[in-house]
């Protein structure tokens, strides 16, 4: 009877892992396969290992993508953890007339689907001429990124003793060295959390930066990906290369970072 | 020098440490940023989204006519926008019918801490790695009738008349994307419901052996009952996340065929950046936020009163 148990939870384990893991194994295994091979083999993994589909995707201009992908995702998370951390802290350790209004207003933000948001910021930055520019997109992306990342961050800051507020203030530091001193470096974890969590939903990011790009050499990731699927729809093998391209920088943090990770992309959400 | 003069100097020193620590100052260095950041591209967008939805205009041009409710009126004749609606409570139903039981199937898999499950965790985890362009084209491939994984594995296990072409037909398509969007968010409650599992109390389950109780009727009377929560807020996420879906559908089929697959977001998308029709599209955006801010309020109050019983 146990010896049956353990078959059978081994093979469904086993058929789950074919059901989750094949298709990234399709990917890696299709972009190693020159063209020809493709058309005669389209299914059998591993039946050609050959790097050239990763020269040809290159050769076609992709790091200009991931540079752009590159950009966003830097300069948006920086700023949302610049942003998140200094807006907590003045909605949890200092007391301004509007802060429970506030907080009640930012964390609304996070039901908010950016589908209601799409015309008038579209609208907006062709006003104001930051449409078809990378810090046209970042800038959505920031403000919906807030609300989470305020979220986590105060969550955080609330078990932070006042105290330490306290005693700063006897030795006569001022807010902002309370803040920069005592306050940031105590942030640690919850900054990490939402690098990792921003980092990645901005670096997979679509609907902004389909709206919001024009020109193909300002595209992220996503929509050359897209580019490239309509241009050359013949050669998957190069397609699945840009794919798995853009995939590696996400699994590295993964493999490295595991459980951190998991725990970022989801611990925020359950909260929520 | 320093003895000479000290008291303008320090007076001046005094009022430059009043202001940067005033109320206001602290208040504009703190949080105005986020304030403008947040009502620029939130708050004003979707007060905007309203405005624009009583006129007529194609975004093109200024001219924009005020014609009330008329946007309104004829969305709520519009057939095509009723079958958006129908999708998109499919795509709820499938997402808190099966995404999360097969969240719970994987998180069960790994649920005790070994080698093995260590490795499995991470495979069954990549779905969820991927961006939604790299799922939907990946799937799109294999849903390709000739060179597809989907039609030649149906050919290997001899079943060859159940070769079709799965986006193309308005019968299979929704089914067909679907499966994607289950496949892809069910890595993120397997992590969850995981979490969940491992908080169950042990004595529980060595109490249940002691009285001879299967493992089903464990799975049943101890597991399930006690994980019952974490099960409520995976489905609310699903649930909201939903009727925000958008990317997956809009890559493998654009809505289509017709409006097999067509969901809100889609059909807004469409009305406003295809069809340039954006004061139409206004209306379609702000039922879609007035449907999510409805759900998540029934839900707070549901969950609040929940907590208090």
């Amino acid at each position: 009877m146990k010896t049956i148990n353990k078959l059978l939870n081994n093979s469904i384990a086993f058929l789950l892992a074919i059901v989750m893991g094949y298709p990234l194994l399709y990917v890696v295994s299709t972009s190693l396969k020159p063209l020809n091979d493709y058309f005669t083999e389209p299914v059998k993994l591993f039946s050609a290992l050959s790097l050239e589909n990763y020269k040809y995707v290159i050769d076609m201009g992709f790091h200009v993508f991931f540079k752009n992908s590159l950009l966003i995702t830097f300069f948006s998370v920086i700023v949302t953890v610049l942003l998140a951390t200094m807006a907590s802290y003045a909605l949890v350790k200092l007391d301004f007339k509007f802060n429970k209004i506030l907080s009640l207003l930012f964390i609304a933000g996070m039901m908010i689907p950016v589908h209601a948001t799409l015309i008038p910021i579209f609208n907006l930055e062709k006003n104001i001429y930051i449409y078809n520019r990378l810090i046209g997109v970042a800038l959505p992306l920031i403000a919906f990124s807030l609300p989470i990342s305020i979220f986590i961050v105060s969550q955080f800051m609330r078990d932070i003793p006042n105290e330490l507020v306290e005693a700063a203030k006897m030795d006569g530091a001022s807010e902002y060295q309370t803040f920069w001193g005592i306050f940031f470096p105590l942030l640690k974890p919850a900054i990490s959390t939402i690098v990792i969590y921003t980092g990645v939903k901005i670096w997979n990011e679509f609907i902004f930066s389909l709206v919001l790009l024009n020109d193909v050499e300002k595209y992220t990731i996503p929509l050359g990906l897209q580019q490239f699927y309509g241009e050359f729809s013949v050669n998957v093998p190069a397609l699945l290369a840009a794919i798995f391209t853009a995939t590696i920088p996400v699994i590295s943090i993964f493999l490295i970072l595991q459980d951190k990770f998991v725990k970022s992309l989801t611990g925020g959400a359950v909260k929520g | 020098m320093v003895g000479v003069n000290p008291r303008p100097k320090s007076l001046k020193g005094d009022y430059m440490k009043k202001f940067k620590n005033s109320k206001i100052t602290l208040f504009i260095v703190f949080l105005l940023p986020t304030c403008l950041v947040f009502s620029t591209f939130i708050l004003y967008p979707i007060f905007s989204t309203f405005i624009n939805s009583f006129f007529d205009w194609s975004g093109l041009s200024a001219n924009k006519t005020f014609i009330g409710l008329t946007n309104y009126i004829n969305l709520f004749q519009d057939s095509s926008f009723k079958a958006t609606l129908v999708n998109n409570l499919y795509v709820i139903i499938t997402s808190v019918l099966f995404q999360i039981p097969l969240g719970l199937v994987l998180a069960l898999v790994i649920v005790k801490n070994n080698v093995r499950n260590k490795l499995l965790s991470i495979i069954y985890f990549l779905p969820y790695l991927l961006s939604t362009m790299a799922v939907g084209l990946v799937w799109t491939l294999f849903y390709d009738p000739y060179f597809g994984v989907v039609n030649n594995a149906l050919k290997w296990i001899g079943v060859e008349n159940w070769q079709i072409t799965w986006l193309a037909d308005p019968k299979t398509a929704l089914i067909a994307v679907l499966i994607v969007v289950v496949w892809f968010y069910a890595p993120f409650y397997m992590v969850i419901l995981r979490a969940a599992l491992v908080g169950v109390p042990k004595s529980l389950y060595e109490a249940a052996d002691i009285d001879g109780a299967s493992k089903t009727q464990q799975f049943f009377k101890i597991t399930l009952p006690t994980i019952k929560p974490t099960l409520v807020t995976s489905s609310i996420l699903s649930i909201v996340g939903s009727l925000k879906s958008f990317d997956i559908f809009y890559i493998m089929t654009n809505g289509g065929p017709g409006t097999s697959t067509e969901l809100v977001g889609t059909y807004m998308y469409k009305q406003a950046f295809v069809n340039y029709k954006m004061g139409y599209a206004s209306s379609i955006a702000f039922v879609m936020f007035l449907i999510t801010l409805l759900v998540s309020v029934f839900v707070k109050t549901f969950n609040r009163r929940r907590g208090q019983a």
